[in-house]
């Protein structure tokens, strides 16, 4: 559980605001060939979660035969341990849910931006606010329900990994990656605890519930101040 | 002076836009590059680095991958479980979508209201008692039927099928009944058809997430003979120093490859899948 957090904070502040960026920009009128860019974003959604991806970034990652080493060489930095090291093998498993995960909720974003009426952005640009103003003060503000539900989902996401810490990591070095949807298989096929595994998904359970209704709550609140200004 | 400034600065902010835009995209695409790459080296140049391309192009890794694993016996599983679970699953989730959307009956927001409750519940905490329950009452360890009927009713295809025949006009409906048409025939003529785009939204998302599926296959498939494409790939990693990655990029290949393709032609279909699955979500 305490990796699953530590793993969730670093990566989804991230993700939820590059998703957010890309969104943006894929939905302003700088930006041409928006149906290109978005599937090459989008990409990896079909192999998120898959044996293939977390394989491919093992050998990415390789401590010696690794490209990320080879480039980070190219710029005079020196070999990272990347899945060697505790918290460097909590950043890899990050980036590589990051890369699968983050096309997926700048569609979503991408979604919610366009249900957007594009008067109000234009209303603001009229009465001589600046874009960065607007982002701010319109379009964030309006986005919320979406972020809270691409947050949410990212946070039940970061609880069930299972298939990228036990490839790419095993749930180690030092059970550093380990996740709660790990430690119930384990436990249940290698241990042979089922009573224990049980009781640990009913913890798991009641910790996926408590933060959907924290997401719900957080909505439905935004609604009753959208329905207060009329 | 102004002006000049402003069209540089929009030059400016155009040119990093792009960037971003770009450096991100090689991000996303880089892995299934140096997948590629890689399955087309030999070993020993994977592991010295020393180029970007192979030296001496090889396709003896794709060989060896179904020489050495059960290779075409899992992709053949893949294949048809993904089929069946796609085909059980649209039929269900689109009688299940009907119901919800244009019957009126006791009960129906509260049993709703259910269905859509159920979406909290992640997969991996039911996966023990689901496992239990497949092996004990049913007997359905080592078949391929714990893949394909438990999850063809699911919460998210009934929720999506019902947003997309909210928008049927009962008026269609009302016209067919009144000429004489059955339920059943007015189910398969006219509300399947009407609702082709979401079936084949819906019809993707599960076609991608049984073929990449990992978890639940590893739970109840022991026997070689019966493991999915996701668990030949597994089982060929050996302890650390020992995995062959050579062959194990071939396999990753194999198994992303029609996703890859089949992405290329419906990603339309998907993304716009995806994103009305959001709004209102």
């Amino acid at each position: 559980m305490l990796n699953s957090a530590l793993l969730f904070l670093i990566y989804v502040p991230l993700m939820t605001l590059l998703a957010l960026v890309l969104a943006v920009l894929l939905n302003s009128r700088y930006v041409r060939l928006q149906g290109l860019w978005r599937t090459l974003l989008f990409l990896p959604y079909i192999m998120s979660g898959t044996v293939a991806a977390a394989f491919t970034f093992q050998l990415m990652l390789d401590r010696n035969a690794g490209y990320a080493n080879k480039l980070l060489g190219f710029l005079g930095v020196s070999p990272v341990p990347w899945l060697d090291n505790t918290w460097w093998a909590r950043i890899s498993l990050g980036l590589l849910v990051l890369w699968a995960w983050l096309g997926y909720n700048m569609l979503i974003m991408l979604a919610g931006l366009q249900a957007i009426p594009p008067e109000l952005a234009e209303a603001a640009r009229v009465d001589g606010a600046g874009p960065v103003r607007i982002f701010c003060r319109i379009t964030v503000p309006l986005l919320r329900p979406v972020i809270v539900f691409s947050v949410t989902l990212s946070i039940i996401g970061t609880f069930s990994l299972f298939t990228e810490p036990l490839l790419l990591t095993n749930g180690g070095p030092a059970n550093a990656t380990t996740t709660p949807v790990l430690q119930i298989w384990q436990n249940t096929f290698s241990f042979l605890r089922v009573g224990y595994s049980a009781a640990m998904s009913w913890i798991y359970f009641a910790v996926i519930v408590v933060l959907a209704l924290t997401q719900y709550f957080l909505v439905s609140r935004r609604d009753r101040y959208l329905e207060a200004r009329g | 002076m102004s002006i000049a400034f402003r069209l540089r600065g929009e030059h400016l902010v155009r040119a990093l836009v792009y960037l971003v835009l770009a450096g991100m995209s090689a991000f996303m695409v880089f892995p299934f590059v140096w997948m590629l790459v890689s399955s087309l080296k030999p070993f020993q140049e994977i592991f010295s680095g020393a180029h970007f391309l192979p030296q001496h192009w090889t396709l003896h890794n794709f060989s060896s991958f179904f020489e050495q694993t059960n290779a075409a016996r899992a992709l053949w599983n893949s294949f048809y479980i993904a089929v069946a679970t796609t085909a059980l699953s649209l039929f269900l989730c689109a009688l299940g979508g009907y119901g919800f959307a244009k019957f009126r009956f006791p009960g129906r927001n509260v049993l709703f209201a259910f269905v859509i409750a159920t979406l909290v519940i992640p997969f991996a905490a039911i996966v023990v008692p689901l496992f239990v329950m497949m092996r004990n009452t049913f007997h359905w360890v080592d078949t391929p039927w714990p893949l394909i009927v438990p999850s063809a009713a699911n919460a998210f295809g009934i929720f999506f099928m019902r947003q997309y025949m909210l928008s049927i006009p009962d008026e269609i409906l009302d016209a067919a009944r009144v000429d004489g048409a059955t339920e059943r025939r007015i189910f398969f003529r006219i509300v399947l058809p009407v609702c082709a785009p979401a079936l084949i939204s819906l019809g993707i998302i599960v076609f991608i997430a049984s073929w990449n599926g990992f978890l639940w296959p590893l739970v109840v498939l022991p026997s070689p003979h019966h493991w999915t494409l996701p668990l030949v790939l597994r089982s060929l990693q050996g302890p650390p120093g020992r995995t062959p990655y050579d062959v194990l990029m071939a396999g990753s290949v194999i198994s992303v490859l029609p996703l890859v393709l089949g992405f290329l032609v419906f990603q339309r279909r998907l993304v716009s899948g995806i994103m009305a699955g959001t709004v209102k979500g």
